[in-house]
């Protein structure tokens, strides 16, 4: 089941939040290339929302190459599906990296310091996902 | 089909109707299209359901026109009825009845009752054969009232108040049932509710009714697309804000102010600025604050 939860005290558009969160998880690669998303229908009634939504949605991501639609047999995840551009990723992250430094100036944390943090939450990072893709071979439930 | 233009199932021109002094609707023209899914919202006596009754035959328009599938539902009843399935907000079911008595009742009424539809949205909604409707919870009684509205497959759902009075759980299974009909082609819903935000979730179109007048009739894009909600602040504390373009509603007091606007963005940003003023905050309004704004302007 697609985790996607549809906000009710953002105004922003449904279709949009949509979007917005799919794009998200196949660049996050909990949507990976071939994976199949849900019917409009199906997906409609998980998010009770209109299907037109939904179809809508899913054809702003076809129009960005993001996604393909097969007539009859289903919508799946493109081949090399890049959902940001270079700069995007970087604004995106620059966000993140932002509120990083600011936290740890805060902290009283030396850059050195934080460089150190990441390599080292990397490489743990690194191995929890290892064990976790041996414990489920299909990555998914 | 030739045509693109999006065939009309309802159309409502010039519809007033009073009771004794009281106006409940003034001079209301819409139009739903095939598959529409339409809200229609406002609050409780706003004229949602006398609309509503007027689109069923049960009022005969004194002013103005009513045409249902281009029929006129006062004048061929039977036509216009058999292919709408009708939720009134009462759920008037008779309570003696049980539920398997109850669809097999309304099924003598319609000559294209799917059974096996109808046992399916049964089992379904979980409710139980034997049950006297008047035992059921209120959540049941809608779900009942639900299944029978569906049951014949209509081609226009109309629902007054689907989920008035039940809880979130309840409310979520009667709107995926909406969905549902939806996703099935061609199917067209109408829908009452004064719950601004499920019908922000399902409705593609809208349409506001105040003390018994449209004041919005949109689709949810145009109205999300038109409106816009904006923190202004201004180095003084003011009583009112200067005259700016589109605003539908001012709140506030002091330096900061809530307003909700419609209309062209850059031209209320200059004016904001040619005031001596600063957004400092603007986003998407909620269709609920949408119509707060028009209700109290």
């Amino acid at each position: 089941m697609l985790q996607i939860s549809i906000s009710q005290s953002d105004g922003t558009p449904i279709y949009f939040q949509l979007l917005r969160q799919i794009k998200h998880l196949i660049a996050m690669g909990r949507l990976q290339p071939g994976d199949e998303l849900p019917p409009v229908r199906v997906l409609a009634q998980q998010l009770v929302i209109n299907p037109n939504t939904v179809v809508r949605a899913y054809r702003e991501l076809e129009a960005a190459g993001l996604i393909y639609m097969r007539r009859g047999a289903g919508t799946y995840v493109s081949d090399g599906a890049v959902p940001y551009s270079d700069t995007e990723c970087k604004r995106i992250l620059s966000e993140r990296v932002d509120a990083l430094i600011v936290e740890s100036r805060n902290l009283g944390y030396s850059m050195d310091q934080v460089a150190d943090l990441l390599r080292e939450r990397d490489n743990a990072l690194g191995i929890e996902q290892r064990n976790q893709e041996e414990g489920t071979p299909d990555g998914k439930s | 089909m030739e045509s693109h233009e999006p065939e009309t199932v309802v159309e409502v021109v010039g519809l007033s109707r009073s009771f004794g002094r009281k106006e409940a609707l003034r001079d209301v023209t819409l139009r739903v299209a095939r598959g529409q899914v339409f809200g229609l919202v406002g609050e409780n006596g706003a004229g949602k359901t006398t609309l509503i009754h007027h689109v069923l035959g049960a009022y005969k328009a004194k002013t103005g026109s009513v045409r249902v599938f281009g029929i006129d539902p006062v004048y061929d009843p039977t036509a216009v009825l058999a292919k709408i399935g009708y939720l009134s907000e009462d759920r008037d079911l008779p309570g003696w009845m049980r539920v398997g008595e109850l669809m097999r009742y309304t099924q003598a009424f319609y000559p294209k009752w799917d059974e096996a539809y109808a046992e399916r949205l049964r089992e379904e909604f979980e409710l139980p054969v034997d049950s006297r409707i008047r035992t059921l919870s209120r959540g049941e009684k809608a779900k009942a009232g639900l299944l029978v509205a569906l049951a014949h497959r209509p081609e226009l759902l109309l629902l007054d108040e689907p989920s008035s009075g039940l809880d979130a759980i309840a409310r979520q299974d009667i709107l995926a049932a909406v969905v549902r009909t939806v996703a099935e082609e061609g199917r067209t819903v109408v829908f009452s509710s004064h719950l601004l935000d499920e019908v922000e979730r399902v409705a593609d179109h809208v349409a506001m009714i105040h003390e018994g007048r449209v004041t919005l009739d949109a689709s949810m894009d145009t109205i999300k697309n038109t409106h816009r909600k904006y923190v202004v602040r201004w180095p003084e504390p003011r009583v009112e804000i200067p005259e700016l373009p589109g605003v539908i509603r001012a709140v506030g007091d002091g330096r900061e102010w809530g307003l909700v606007c419609e209309g062209d963005e850059q031209a209320f940003a200059e004016a904001v600025r040619k005031s001596g003023g600063e957004i400092v905050e603007s986003s998407v309004p909620t269709l609920e604050a949408v119509f707060v704004a028009r209700a109290s302007a």
